[in-house]
This record gives C-alpha cells, structure tokens and sequence, in this order.
C-alpha cells in the first residue's frame, strides 16, 4: 500500500538509482539489472544440488544396478543382461505384474466410477463445503491408519462388516485371507482413501463449466443423463484424463495397506509388484535384481502415461 | 419442481448420505473400539457403542497403564511408545516441509522474477523429475543413504526430499510469474536488490499459495510409509506410521489388543484431524487449485 505511493515518485527517483549500472534503457521487467545472475544461481543452488544428488545420480545409479550383481555389503558385479534373463523367466515377477494390473484396473475404474458420480450428486445438489471437507478426511490419513483400521472392521471374527455379513448370510468374507478376496479388498481400501479426493478435484472441474450451458440444454429439452453425457462428460475430459493418470501412477506403486494389512499373501495372491521389489531388496538383499525389476515398472509407468496422454490428446477434438 | 426431479433429487441426497456414512464410519468405529475392554469386545461385537467403557486403551497406547491393568483389559504384551514415535514425526515432517516449501520459494523466485542465462534449461531440467515416479530412487537412494552413513538419522530421513521438490518449484513458480511488476519495479527503482525484492515483496505476497503447499506438504510427509521403512529401523527415528505397523507385527496374532491398536491409530491420526478442523476449508478449496498433487 505505502509502495503505490513509493511507485508514484517513481519518475524521480530514477535519475540517481540507474547512475551505478550502465545506459539507463532499461524498462524490460524489474530482472534486468547486473546483479541477478549469481544472486539466482545462488537461489538455485539448493534444488539443484538436490537434483543432482538425491534425483540423477540415484537414476542413474539404479540404471546401472540393474545389471549388477549387488547384495549391498559388497561392491555390485556387472553381469550385463542376466538379470533381464532372470526377469523374463521370473514368473514370479509376471504373477506380480499381473496382480499389480488387477488392483490398478480395479482401483481405477471403481474409483474414478464412484468418484465421477459423486462429484456429479455434489455439484448438482450444490452442497456447501463442510460437506466437501468431510469426503477429504480419509485423504488426510496415512495408508497405514487405512489398512489397521479396516484389518480390524473386515476381521472374520469380530469385526462389524462381517458381523453384518454373517447376519444376512450366515457365513462371514476372509476379504484378506482368501485368493479371491484379496486383491478386490484392498483396491476397495484404496478407493476408500482416495476417493473423496478425487471427487473434490472432479468436483473443481465441473465449477469451471458455465451454468448457462446446462440452462440451455434444459431449455432445448434434454434430460439429466443427457446433459451429463453430452455437456458434462465431454468438458470435464482433460480433468478426467489427469485425475486417472494420476491414479494409475499412485495404483502402481501401491505398498503401505498391503504390507501392513496381506504382506502380499495368501500365497502371493496379493503379491503387487512393490511388495515384491521391497521383498527382493530387504528380505533377500538381492539389491541388483530389485533395481532391475524397479527399472521395468518405471518403464512400464512411462509406457502406460505416455499412451494414455496421446488417447486423451487424440479425443480431445470432439470437445472442440 | 416436477415429480421426477424430486425423486432425482432425493436418489441423489440418498446416495451422498450413503458415500458419506462409509467415509466417516471409520473414525466413529476407531473411536468406539478404542474407549472399549478389549476383552469384553469380544462378547458383544456389534454393540455400535463402547463396550464397557474404558479409557484403558489410551492408557496402553500412550503407556500409562501398568502391566497388570493392561493385562486385566486385555492389553496384549506388545508396547509402542507413541509419544516418541509422535515426537519423531513432527521432527520428520516438520524440517522436511519447512526446508522444502523454503528452498523451493527461493528457487521459484529466480526462474519467476530473474533473468538471467541459462534459466530455462535449468528450470526444464529440474522438471524432468516430475516424470519419474519416486519407485526408481527409493533403492539407489538407500543406498546413497547407507554410504553416506545416514541410516537412522533424521538427515537420512529428512535430506534428499528437503533440497529439491519439482512440484513445489513448479506450483509456486506459475503462481508467482502472474504477480504484478509493479510494486517489484519501485522497490527496485528505490534501490534494492534482488535479494532484497525476494524477501521483502514477493516471498510476502506468496504467502497464500506457500502455506497450501506447507499444509499438502506436510500431510504428506506425515503419513509416507515407505522411505521410512527403508531408511529407519531403530525406535529412536522411527515415525508414527512405522511405529503403527511395528506394534500390529509385534502384537502376537491370536489375541491382538484391537482397542490398544486403535487407540494408537487415533492418536497418530489426530494431528491430521486437527489440521483438518483448522485448515479444512482452506485444504477443500485448494485441492481443484494445485490439481497434481
């Protein structure tokens, strides 16, 4: 407020405050003045060295580890491609693999489904933001809190969802002890946690689209279902892309509520690729395979990412 | 209002109050298991309120409870000492956000407000990181860790997220380039330097778009799992999320004190709760606003 007023006797000032730095044509921006350089680089200097040391070098490093023998305590051998040997023939890794699809399919579909239609209910009942506020609370908690608590409401014995189970059917769900069961379980955890998230972020999208579209597809006669297929669908699409790439990013490398709720049990059944990493490295300390495997499911992320933005950008037309 | 649109409408409200009841369920039952007797739960389920009511549980989780009173209550033998795994995270996620949100300010700063060589192909190389997910450091950077001895420090924990955070440059960066120049230009014209520029007119005018992300950034930080897990296995470091997930493991399976448990899991949440009562408004709005996060 004093600095409008400052801004003002601007024109006077100037004179004598450009006589240190050469020819007074200035007036491209504030950052033309000599000094900026070091004084940004010095700004900069943290992140960078923090790039360079905790991001590119570890990258690299853990491109090189994948093709070394490394068991930590000793220094890595290079082995050149055995370990890509051993990952194709790793049918442990492919049962991994697929489960990790299962549980990102599931989490996926499930969660944008329920999160989609739930933004949709928000938006159109326009409910007020302690409402909003309250969807987020599982977001705030970590995936540890998640796990225990629902470990606990999912219990055979005592918990209350197979309480209510065993009450209409007789016969209470192992959600985490059965082959079946547990994957399904825990992508309905992850859902649980993220959903309401992603539901107020939907939920942002469809405040940026106008009113008056929707007045006029009421007036030309259209039905709830066919505004929601034919306005809201289409507009939300570039949200609706980001949100499930994101997901699918987080999905992938789910750990927390498995290892603390399945451990990737019964019998591997919901052994996802993280667990398995996480197994190789420190239950086994086979570190040079573990990065092999980590290299492959960054891959895989950058594939999956990759394909899914240039679908996005190819529907992105019939917006227009 | 016709009759259909009446029936959407209470269809709609329906639903919501359905999604609603399994969001916050949970908390109610933590709640409720936590003010329970550990043993007489096991008599009567379902009861929707405590059974027998007992502050026992947050007496064995924040280990006030002798052993013959845990005992008594079902305690199970396993122990946490949340207080100090409560301590231990605030030091985690406290350094850890304050250093990050900081040091990326300054570096949002120098690519948002200065010119100078170079600038663009720093900043386009730091933003490669946000392509690649977090799975393929983690190991490497253990390793780093290991040799450089950090294991079961603060350092090791705190470290390699607290120099360089991509998102945060990046948000506070965009968020910055669209200040005005003007309040900037006669501050300059009075004759400060760019330093000076930076702390005085436009770290101040970002306080907004910084303490959302101090909030992600600490919530965050709050509930990581993994990188602890890695980096950590000594009680003296370890953070609340571990400390959880250590004490269910050590818990033996059969007779598992689920009130201690949960009693344990609220305190570890509450903080987070707390924010939620404080900021949740400020957290709602936010989160169509940063989108990536």
């Amino acid at each position: 407020m004093v600095t409008t007023v400052q801004d003002s006797s601007a024109q006077v000032v100037r004179g004598p405050a450009t006589t240190a730095s050469p020819p007074p044509r200035r007036r491209r921006g504030p950052a033309s003045r000599r000094n900026d350089t070091w004084v940004a680089w010095l700004l900069v200097a943290p992140a960078l060295v923090g790039f360079g040391v905790f991001f590119a070098y570890p990258m690299l490093r853990g491109v090189y580890l994948s093709f070394t023998e490394f068991h930590i305590l000793s220094p890595p051998v290079w082995t050149g491609l055995d370990n890509v040997t051993e990952l194709v023939n790793d049918t442990r890794f492919w049962h991994s693999l697929g489960v990790t699809v299962y549980f990102v399919v599931l989490s996926v579909v499930l969660g944008i489904g329920v999160s989609l239609l739930t933004a949709v209910v928000l938006h159109r009942l326009g409910v007020n933001t302690t409402v909003r506020g309250l969807m987020i609370l599982p977001f705030l908690i970590s995936g540890v809190v998640t796990a225990l608590v629902w470990t606990w409401m999912l219990d055979p014995q005592l918990g209350i969802v197979n309480q209510l189970i065993t009450w209409i059917t007789g016969e209470p769900i192992m959600f985490f002890s059965s082959d079946d069961w547990a994957v399904p379980t825990l992508a309905a955890l992850n859902v649980w946690k993220t959903m309401g998230y992603n539901a107020v972020l939907i939920f942002a999208g469809l405040q940026t689209i106008p009113a008056s579209i929707y007045e006029a597809g009421r007036i030309d006669g259209a039905s709830e279902w066919q505004m929601f297929r034919s306005l809201t669908l289409p507009l939300l699409r570039p949200i609706l892309v980001m949100v499930v790439i994101l997901n699918v990013i987080s999905s992938t490398q789910v750990f927390d509520i498995v290892q603390v709720s399945t451990k990737g049990g019964p019998a591997d059944a919901s052994l996802v690729l993280q667990m398995y990493i996480y197994d190789k490295a420190f239950g086994q300390f086979d570190f040079g395979y573990a990065a092999t495997m980590s290299l492959a499911l960054f891959l895989l992320l950058v594939t999956v990412t990759f394909t899914q933005m240039r679908m996005a950008r190819a529907g992105e037309s019939d917006t227009a | 209002m016709n009759l259909s649109m009446k029936l959407g409408r209470g269809v709609a409200w329906g639903y919501l109050v359905v999604v609603l009841l399994i969001t916050i369920f949970p908390f109610y039952w933590m709640l409720r298991t936590a003010l329970s007797n550990n043993f007489a739960m096991s008599t009567d389920p379902s009861s929707l309120l405590p059974v027998h009511f007992t502050w026992g549980p947050f007496k064995r989780a924040l280990g006030l409870a002798t052993p013959a009173e845990a005992a008594a209550e079902g305690g199970s033998g396993a122990s946490i000492d949340l207080a100090l795994a409560l301590w231990n995270s605030v030091v985690y996620a406290g350094i850890l956000t304050i250093l990050t949100v900081g040091l990326s300010a300054l570096a949002a700063y120098a690519f948002a407000r200065l010119r100078w060589k170079g600038r663009d192909f720093v900043f386009g190389l730091l933003l490669t990181a946000l392509m690649v997910p977090s799975v393929f450091t983690l190991l490497p950077n253990f390793v780093l860790m290991k040799d450089l001895g950090l294991l079961n420090t603060f350092g090791g924990m705190i470290l390699p997220a607290a120099l360089f955070s991509a998102f945060n440059i990046f948000f506070l960066r965009q968020f910055m380039l669209g200040l005005s120049h003007e309040v900037e230009e006669a501050a300059i014209i009075d004759g400060a330097g760019p330093l000076r520029v930076c702390f005085r007119i436009v770290l101040p005018m970002s306080i907004a778009p910084m303490a959302t992300l101090t909030l992600l950034q600490f919530i965050t930080t709050w509930n990581d799992y993994f990188w602890p897990l890695l980096v950590t296995n000594d009680e003296s470091v370890r953070p609340l999320t571990l400390a959880l997930a250590v004490f269910k493991q050590s818990s033996p399976q059969a007779s598992l004190d689920w009130a201690g448990l949960m009693a344990a899991t609220l305190v570890a949440a509450l903080p987070m709760l707390l924010l939620f009562v404080v900021f949740g408004r400020r957290l709602v709005n936010s989160i169509g606003f940063t989108g990536i996060k």
